[in-house]
């Protein structure tokens, strides 16, 4: 798999004004050197630059580390690819490392399929990698397997990722959204809604400026420092799409409780209050990219919420709530203006209103 | 956040609650129902289910929900006649972004939008004469829904696009008055409504003049209230006050954004560009004499009902729809038959149930409060 | 579609366009101010006022003065209760 002298009449993929062609996705030499030049070359690791059809590993290594392994999978379709905080690779690594850290799994390793519209930059293809690799480091995961497709022109949004991966839960560790009880308290590791607002601003239709970036970034060192001081996490979920309320209402469900909250206490920027207010949007079911909803015992709250806030993911950590126990499978809020009320599960996507 | 935060304060919520609670024990004291307050526009109902009001106020109060949701009076032909003007494969139709959920008797403009039509969402008609402007091929149709409040805008961006010579911009014209709307329920005979808060907004553009029919003639009180949950509760007190002292008269409590006058740029701009349609069909309300607006004839190059065919069918609501008694304040969202079952947010047959300001989607996202059976917590 | 948040104007993008950059919470956003200058006012005037922004116009001026009034008078009626609960207390301590 030598790189350097590849004479295909499909130039090497090393210029700026290069694009995707279908001839890239076909298998042959073109495919390669796309491969080697762009993917293989930002990844850079010994298991992915064996280039075997499928990435291997030592057992005993693996259960040295726990007692179960952890596998998800999840695509990313986001649209622009680049916003004020990242691009579809920092979610796409970051968004796979999260699901595994939330279930208390040390993350390990990732798969990086693509699928590529014919017309794409390589120098935006090339971007990209380089954003997953360094995301990649920070948390110390090898992409070690992967797939390359092109199709047509239309077929696809310019650029669709998908990422799976794998970790290792260790021993004792036992998180499920079935296991809040009433006493527990609800804490999150920071501001809310920050990436559902950097996202509205840059697809530029609704012509908005703001400082506001997206809060992609990876949960595990923070989830395995929450998990030394407290081993029994009950509940821990990342909100993504729906926002904390999803989340919340699929835990109070789950876990057939209800969820207090205090909208005194939950973390939010001036600025992303700005544009729910301009918009008419409910920060609650903006989306995030960086933020979990942990739910543990009562008597370990502070202590949890202490060892989040020595890490920059968690330094703007707070209780936001308790869960009780009626009524059932319900989100309440306590507003700051002294009322209560319900929080719902989203109904699609939320629009601004004029009303 | 200036000119907000102060508006709400929960101590200064308590202390006026306090007040309104007294005050209301010596109005209601001898009748035998509540005192049914009404606010007529859809963004009152939001402000009074997302800070949970109804909770906090005492139970000699009742808020009645009005009709003031252009999106959820929208009737089911006037959508699918906008559905109609998305499909023709030139047009760019532009809308506000709760308008895209209604359900016509087909489809929504979201489904057509799935469906291959070129609709776009945009927070401002000029928005939509910029994507005009980008795109001389196509004709951008923008969808012009609302009160008096947004009416100025739509008829301004008509005149900046007249000034500029646009000509591939037009507007399907369903914005609403809100006058005869307020009459038509005051003249409801199933309707007993003690007093009105006023739609702040819409009273930035009109004034208070157009309102003094209902003190005169209905002898009742309306405030002009604002938007922020104090300004709700401040103008409930103002509202006591006057059935105390029977008086009926229009007072305004958002003094910082409404002047007796209105807004006269914003009037001369509306009556350049729109007069008023001899009737207007409203979902669940039926037709309501000039009730709706449209482009004079001298604009008429920018209206998309004179420059497209639609359908313009009256689609009568489904027979399980009882949407026009709980618009009409007869019939609260949770009794109404189809709630929750049928009609959710999700699914929605009716249009209150589709915007997050019609009565029923505000009551079932944020207030169902009281279908718990179980004793509340109390508060810490 | 009664929507409306204040905001304050930081900037004229275009006097002869009537367009301006107003902030709400520290987000930016274009807006037309055709309906609050005239001659009186002109665009340049408007820098540092407080206006009502609604669909990407801004409406009306936001008066100080009536919203200073406003909360005073919501003021009062917090003290005015604050004295009844005090007499209504101390009515009772004497009992």
């Amino acid at each position: 798999m030598n790189s350097s002298n590849s004479k295909s009449f499909i130039p090497p993929v090393t210029g700026k004004s290069q694009t995707i062609t279908l001839a890239h996705g076909s298998g042959g030499k073109a495919m390669r050197d796309l491969i080697d030049n762009v993917i293989v070359k930002s990844f850079d690791n010994p298991a992915l630059a064996l280039l075997e059809d499928q990435a291997r590993f030592d057992l005993k290594e693996l259960t040295s580390l726990g007692d179960r392994l952890a596998f998800t999978t999840d695509s990313y379709v986001v649209d622009p690819l680049f916003f004020p905080g990242g691009d579809i690779g920092t979610l796409a690594v970051n968004g796979t490392i999260n699901d595994l850290a939330v279930g208390g799994a040390v993350p390990l390793y990732l798969s990086c399929g693509f699928i590529l519209e014919e017309g794409l930059s390589v120098e935006t293809l090339r971007q990209i990698t380089e954003s997953m690799k360094k995301e990649a480091e920070k948390s110390q995961v090898s992409i070690v397997t992967g797939d390359t497709k092109v199709v047509h022109r239309g077929a696809a949004d310019k650029l669709f990722i998908n990422t799976s991966g794998i970790g290792i839960i260790p021993e004792g560790v036992n998180i499920a959204a079935t296991r809040a009880e009433p006493g527990d308290m609800v804490l999150i590791n920071g501001y809310i809604g920050d990436h559902g607002a950097a996202i509205l601003e840059a697809r530029g239709d609704l012509a908005l400026k703001s400082s506001i970036e997206s809060d992609c970034q990876p949960l595990s060192k923070m989830v395995q420092a929450m998990l030394d001081v407290c081993p029994d996490i009950h509940c821990l979920r990342d909100a993504t799409r729906g926002g904390i309320a999803t989340v919340l209402n699929e835990f109070a469900q789950s876990s057939n409780v209800c969820i207090k909250l205090n909208e005194k206490e939950i973390p939010l920027r001036n600025e992303v209050r700005g544009m729910c207010e301009i918009l008419g949007l409910d920060p609650l079911y903006l989306a995030n990219e960086g933020k979990l909803l942990a739910i543990v015992p009562r008597e370990y709250v502070e202590r949890v919420k202490e060892a989040m806030q020595l890490l920059p993911e968690g330094q703007y950590s707070a209780v936001i709530g308790e869960v009780v126990e009626t009524p059932e499978k319900r989100v309440l809020l306590k507003t700051n203006f002294g009322g209560e009320r319900i929080v719902d599960m989203m109904v699609g996507d939320q629009l601004p209103r004029i009303c | 956040m200036k000119h907000v935060d102060e508006f709400r304060d929960p101590e200064q919520a308590q202390k006026l609650l306090e007040k309104i609670s007294v005050l209301a024990k010596q109005v209601q004291a001898g009748k035998d129902r509540p005192i049914h307050i009404m606010e007529v526009c859809g963004g009152h109902t939001h402000t009074i289910f997302r800070y949970g009001i109804k909770q906090m106020l005492p139970p000699e109060i009742e808020l009645v929900h009005g009709p003031g949701c252009p999106v959820c009076v929208l009737p089911m032909g006037r959508v699918d006649d906008c559905v109609a003007l998305a499909e023709h494969p030139e047009v760019i139709l532009t809308t506000f972004g709760d308008a895209m959920r209604v359900p016509g008797s087909q489809k929504s403009l979201l489904q057509a939008k799935a469906e291959g039509a070129d609709v776009r969402m945009v927070y401002s008609p000029t928005d939509a004469l910029s994507i005009a402007r980008k795109h001389p091929e196509k004709e951008v149709v923008f969808f012009a829904l609302g009160f008096e409040t947004t009416m100025p805008s739509t008829a301004l961006t008509v005149l900046q696009a007249e000034d500029e010579g646009i000509k591939n911009f037009s507007l399907f014209c369903n914005h609403i008055t809100i006058i005869p709307t307020i009459k038509a329920i005051l003249d409801s005979p199933d309707l007993q409504l003690d007093g009105f808060l006023g739609p702040g907004h819409v009273s930035m553009i009109i004034g208070q003049h157009p309102y003094l029919f209902i003190a005169d003639q209905y002898k009742r009180p309306l405030v002009i209230a604002g938007f922020e949950p104090l300004d709700i509760l401040q103008s409930i007190w103002m509202i006591l006050n006057q059935l105390k002292e029977q008086r009926h008269e229009i007072e305004n409590q958002y003094g910082r954004v409404v002047q007796n006058e209105g807004n006269h740029n914003a009037q001369e701009a509306i009556e350049k560009v729109f007069e008023l349609r001899e009737f207007f069909e409203w979902r669940g309300l039926g037709s309501i004499e000039h009730s709706g607006v449209r482009v004079r004839e001298g604009y008429a190059r920018y209206d998309a009902e004179r420059k497209f065919s639609i359908p313009n069918l009256k689609i009568a609501d489904p027979k399980s729809c009882q949407c026009g008694e709980v618009l009409k304040g007869t019939l609260k969202p949770k009794d109404c038959k189809v709630f929750g079952t049928t009609c959710t947010p999700e699914t929605p047959l009716g249009a209150l149930m589709v915007s997050t300001e019609g009565a029923c989607a505000a009551y079932y996202s944020y207030g169902r409060m009281d279908s718990f059976e179980s004793k509340k917590e109390p508060t810490t | 579609m009664c929507l409306g948040i204040p905001g304050k104007i930081v900037e004229i993008t275009s006097a002869e366009n009537k367009l301006a950059l107003v902030d709400v919470g520290g987000v930016k956003r274009e807006v037309n101010i055709i309906c609050i200058v005239d001659e009186e006012h002109p665009p340049e005037s408007c820098i540092g006022e407080w206006v009502l922004v609604h669909v990407g116009f801004a409406m009306t001026r936001i008066n100080e003065e009536e919203a200073k009034r406003t909360l005073e008078l919501l003021q009062e009626l917090g003290e005015v209760q604050e004295e009844f609960q005090a007499m209504k207390n101390s009515a009772k301590e004497n009992l």
